[in-house]
């Protein structure tokens, strides 16, 4: 394989043949076309617009100047008595290099400096309105995806007979799915409602754990809220419901909220897990066991690259804790600079701080995600429910059996075929639904709507027209 | 469900949705078999759990679901219920981990720095931590040129700055460019930057003396010990007497030992010679294999070089030895080379597992299967926070690569300040270029001092009666033996103490020093050792070795 192959393979996950991915045969594509328009070969386009990651800075989204101007001073202190930098920078890296031994960030430190740990733990209490939130209940992970795989690491015995199952959502991204079945575990899909603007429901819940019967031995739910593919953005009473089912059925909930600051939906709002099940009060509050993901990947921060995250544990027996404990260290330490920036989300400039006003700007961003996720529901051939929040559009494609049974000839998923379609003749990279599962059927494409704030006027139309002439050409 | 989703999500809970129960059950023993019998390679596909692990028994598919909590009633009536997630009902073989290096010693050495931060009395003023080999912890200075690149790739607005010199501009801008969006806060590939691992493979070229490199051949990882446990995954499966035997060193370093447990692996131990400076014994290696294949299945040898705990080099006679009977016993070669820059004594030299194996004849140069892996965190470099690394892999087999990488998207990508970091340490300034004489500067003070510091902890080590310390040939660390009285070691066992953590305990207690005893790495039956670093500065690490010295001759003292 190319290493372009892998380049977006790494973000969906694999399959067990990598070779059969469809995915992979779009960006290998997408690689050809762009080195064809580097030669110099003539298209309808200039270059290749890729919205098919869920990476802001990719997308066009300029990092945080404060927390840049942190790391920066961190990794080079001299930087420190620099005037070029403003005056709580300054103060911050001194700050952070004081927990660090030696000063330096090179220092490595196991799952997590007590001071920085302290900062998410104010910051879970300030959003959860109070709640507290134990600093020893926190681990400090390189990415979410890595304390999940820690946490599903304790809760699958690879051994037992039946299987450990986890309920996971249909459509979701993939890297969760492969981690279950890597260890050793069973799948159990639940349908997201799609004429409900993706709702999860908890009769589907029952349907999927009744599915499961004779199979395997379900131990855990996974709900990502806000919801990745599909941006739906669960109510309190919905968080509520769920936390019932679990407690009921005796499933330990894992929570994947790293959207938790990407909520723009009209009348959306992010209600944590950890805090609904907390104002439910007993039984509930003291016995559902909950782990809630978060990183600085997404949100306003978009930093994927540095690798940082963290878990948040709820009612976990406390001898149970002891082994976590050991697992998260035994992975040396996450990475510094990441562990920096998760103190910098959680811990931001204050209003009178310098760097609040510039820090601040984060909203205008969102009220441009808001109108893209009003925007495909009025193009023919195409429907999105609205959205809630999170980072993608995914979209309906309406497509007739007759463009259904031509990209079967060609040995493609339907809306594989489209992509590349659109990938060819308009030069837009996205994700084909199949990549996420979809009720048989139907068929969609995932986007990544932030890239829309940046791209030209033109160049928003060019992406509509093809959009829209393609269901129309592939339809006729 | 799309066929492509049928293939993504387990076979088994698409088969859920797809067949009847019973047609679903009989596919679940259809998919049996068994694991792990070696065949032309030690790695084959597919050797992931969910795909190769055996199906279990149908009957016990009818019987009482395990792991579920008991519902029992509570005080006021209303239905409440167990944990899900018990020592009962969690997975059993993390029970089994355990990390020495960070074990009881670290976790009193933190108390101990709380109550002197408290203004409790103690009989010493700060608790020294020789326990880990983090070198900036210990007061080494980072190299400029890797900070002052890192910073600007950090805040580009840096690149209008003149006090930064020319060359480490142009290495953040080569740097931001193979970076998604320009930013190192993008996803990388999960094999790594396209660039950097050319840059690692120009420097495996150079470093081997010509011997070629494939960049399809490395892999960037989250540090070492990532790449490590990754590797572990691929190779483990089986069952029973057919389940994976891993073969490491004793003294080992206890990611190895934590790893295996946690994967359920069986560990193989062959032991290091002592009196002949810790070399690696072919026959101890056969030994411990032939004794290994009554109960498991070996597929893997761990080789240490420069040893860790144990700062022993191999020699290249030894190293070809070990690929012969790596060969011979069809075993996939992990070669654990983090400290290939730390080499100190006169007449060893570093000989990379890779160079050796290609220098060889074609039918080792060609099939042994090898795993290198190195880091940042180590040598002059120091470096442990940007969790950088790499592997390289050789004469794996090509599905099995596939495989590898999708353990590595699980992940998503190593940190990518850490790859940046990677790309600087394997491609250093060039003569003429400004930034050079104060890097050749820099990386010799540091190196040179260790090398001094190596010396140091040998000589004065071995005047103490009751401590014997072996050539600190390469890496981080002193291994002495330690002499423990009789009566020592009675109180120990009546503490249920191994009477090595005894005696560190006590140092710690009385002296602030914070080693790591040598039953966390593993030793012969009798013997006891501690693990102290050699990075302390050279005036602190004096100081060190004497209060020591008076520690032990103190201990000798009160225990005959």
């Amino acid at each position: 394989f190319g290493s372009n192959h892998c380049q977006y393979v790494q973000e969906r996950g694999t399959t067990m043949s990598m070779k059969q991915l469809e995915y992979g045969a779009l960006a290998s594509r997408a690689n050809q076309i762009k080195e064809e328009l580097r030669k110099g070969v003539r298209r309808h386009y200039k270059e290749v617009i890729d919205v098919s990651w869920g990476d802001s800075h990719r997308a066009g989204v300029k990092p945080l100047t404060f927390v840049r101007q942190v790391l920066a001073a961190c990794v080079y202190p001299p930087l420190i008595n620099s005037n070029n930098l403003p005056l709580d920078v300054r103060q911050r890296a001194q700050k952070q290099l004081g927990t660090c031994a030696g000063g330096s960030v090179g220092k490595g430190y196991a799952s997590g400096v007590s001071e920085i740990i302290h900062s998410i733990s104010e910051f879970i209490k300030r959003r959860d309105g109070g709640i507290p939130s134990q600093p020893e209940n926190i681990y400090i992970s390189a990415g979410s995806q890595w304390s999940i795989g820690n946490i599903l690491h304790v809760l699958v015995n690879s051994e037992a007979s039946p299987k450990t199952g986890v309920l996971i959502p249909v459509p979701c991204h993939i890297t969760t799915a492969v981690s279950i079945t890597g260890l050793g575990a069973v799948t159990v899909p639940y349908y997201l409602s799609e004429e409900q603007a993706w709702a999860l429901q908890v009769e589907e819940l029952q349907r999927a754990l009744e599915s499961a019967k004779g199979v395997c031995n379900p131990v855990a739910l996974y709900v990502i809220n806000p919801g990745n593919p599909t941006g739906y953005v669960q109510s309190r009473k919905s968080v509520q419901e769920v936390i019932r089912f679990a407690s009921e059925k005796g499933l330990f909930l894992l929570v994947d909220e790293v959207y938790q600051d990407s909520v723009y939906g009209e009348n959306s709002e992010f209600v944590s897990y950890k805090r609904a099940l907390s104002e439910m009060g007993p039984p509930f509050s003291g016995t559902v066991e909950l782990a809630s993901f978060h990183s600085v990947s997404k949100g306003f921060l978009g930093e994927c690259g540095l690798r940082s995250g963290y878990v948040e544990l709820v009612n976990l027996d406390p001898a149970v804790m002891n082994y976590i404990q050991t697992l998260f260290s035994k992975d040396s330490s996450s990475p510094v600079l990441g562990q920096i920036a998760l103190d910098l989300m959680t811990d931001p400039p204050k209003p009178g701080d310098p760097s609040y006003p510039l820090y601040n700007q984060v909203g205008t961003l969102e009220l441009y995600l808001l109108r893209t996720s009003q925007h495909y529901v009025n193009l023919p051939g195409l429907s999105c429910p609205p959205i809630g929040g999170g980072f993608y559009a995914f979209v309906r494609l309406h497509l007739t059996p007759k463009s259904i049974q031509k990209s079967k000839e060609l040995g493609l998923q339907p809306d594989t075929f489209y992509c590349m379609k659109l990938l060819e003749e308009g030069g837009v990279l996205t994700t084909p639904g199949c990549e996420y599962g979809q009720k048989e059927g139907t068929y969609h494409i995932r986007y990544n709507t932030q890239i829309e704030y940046y791209l030209s006027k033109e160049e928003k139309l060019k992406i509509d027209y093809y959009m829209q002439m393609l269901t129309l050409v592939l339809g006729s | 469900m799309s066929a492509t989703r049928m293939q993504m999500l387990s076979s088994r809970s698409v088969r859920l949705l797809s067949r009847g129960r019973n047609e679903m059950l009989a596919g679940r023993s259809g998919a049996q078999r068994p694991g792990g019998d070696p065949r032309t390679r030690s790695l084959t596909c597919p050797p992931l759990s969910s795909s190769s692990s055996p199906g279990r028994a149908l009957s016990s598919l009818s019987a009482t679901r395990r792991g579920l909590p008991k519902e029992k009633m509570s005080e006021n009536g209303i239905m409440s219920r167990a944990k899900v997630l018990t020592i009962d009902t969690m997975n059993p073989t993390v029970k089994k981990v355990e990390y020495a290096v960070r074990g009881p010693i670290v976790q009193r050495a933190v108390e101990l720095e709380r109550e002197l931060s408290e203004g409790m009395k103690k009989p010493f003023a700060e608790v020294i931590r020789a326990n880990i080999g983090d070198a900036h912890a210990m007061g080494q200075q980072p190299i400029t040129f890797f900070r002052q690149v890192l910073a600007l790739c950090s805040y580009p607005e840096l690149l209008s700055d003149s006090t930064f010199p020319e060359d480490t501009k142009s290495r953040a801008c080569r740097i931001l460019q193979s970076c998604g969006g320009n930013s190192m806060g993008s996803y990388s590939a999960s094999q790594g930057i396209d660039s950097v691992r050319q840059d690692v493979a120009s420097y495996i070229v150079r470093r081997d003396g010509g011997v070629p490199c494939d960049p399809n051949n490395i892999y960037l990882t989250t540090g070492a010990s990532d790449g490590i446990m990754t590797m572990l995954k691929l190779l483990v499966c089986g069952e029973g007497t057919t389940r994976t035997g891993v073969m490491i060193p004793i003294p080992q370093y206890p990611l190895y030992s934590a790893a295996l447990a946690e994967l359920g692996a069986v560990q193989i131990n062959y032991f290091l010679n002592e009196e002949k400076c810790w070399s690696l014994d072919i026959t101890e290696l056969q030994r411990a294999v032939n004794e290994a294949r009554q109960h498991c299945n070996p597929r893997a040898l761990c080789i240490i070089n420069p040893g860790n705990p144990t700062g022993q080099v191999q020699s290249r006679q030894c190293i070809e030895d070990v690929i012969r009977f790596a060969a011979k016993e069809r075993l996939f070669l992990m070669a654990d080379e983090v400290y290939q820059d730390n080499v100190y004594a006169e007449g060893c030299q570093f000989h990379s597992f890779k160079k050796v194996l290609f220098e060889m004849e074609p039918e080792y140069a060609e099939t042994v299967e090898l795993a290198s892996f190195h880091s940042t965190s180590k040598c002059y470099m120091g470096e442990c926070g940007f969790r950088g690394g790499y592997m390289e892999i050789i004469n794996m087999d090509d599905e099995v690569k596939d495989q590898l990488t999708k353990l590595l998207s699980v992940r998503l990508c190593p940190p990518v300040p850490g790859q940046a970091l990677m790309d600087l340490v394997v491609n250093p300034p060039q003569p003429g270029e400004p930034s050079y004489d104060t890097f050749i500067k820099e990386r010799t003070a540091t190196l040179s001092a260790l090398a001094e510091k190596a010396k140091l902890t040998e000589q004065v080590l071995n005047t103490v009666q009751g401590i014997s310390c072996n050539p600190v040939q390469g890496a981080m660390y002193s291994f002495p033996r330690i002499t423990i009285p009789e009566k020592a070691i009675k109180e120990a066992t009546e503490k249920g103490q191994q009477p090595d953590m005894f005696y560190c305990m006590k140092m710690l207690e009385e002296t602030g020093i914070c080693l790591v005893p040598g039953s966390g790495f593993g030793q012969k039956d009798g013997t006891y050792h501690f693990r102290m670093t050699i990075l302390p500065p050279t005036d602190k690490l004096k100081i060190l070795l004497n209060k020591v010295k008076e520690f032990h001759q103190r201990f000798i003292q009160q225990y005959s």
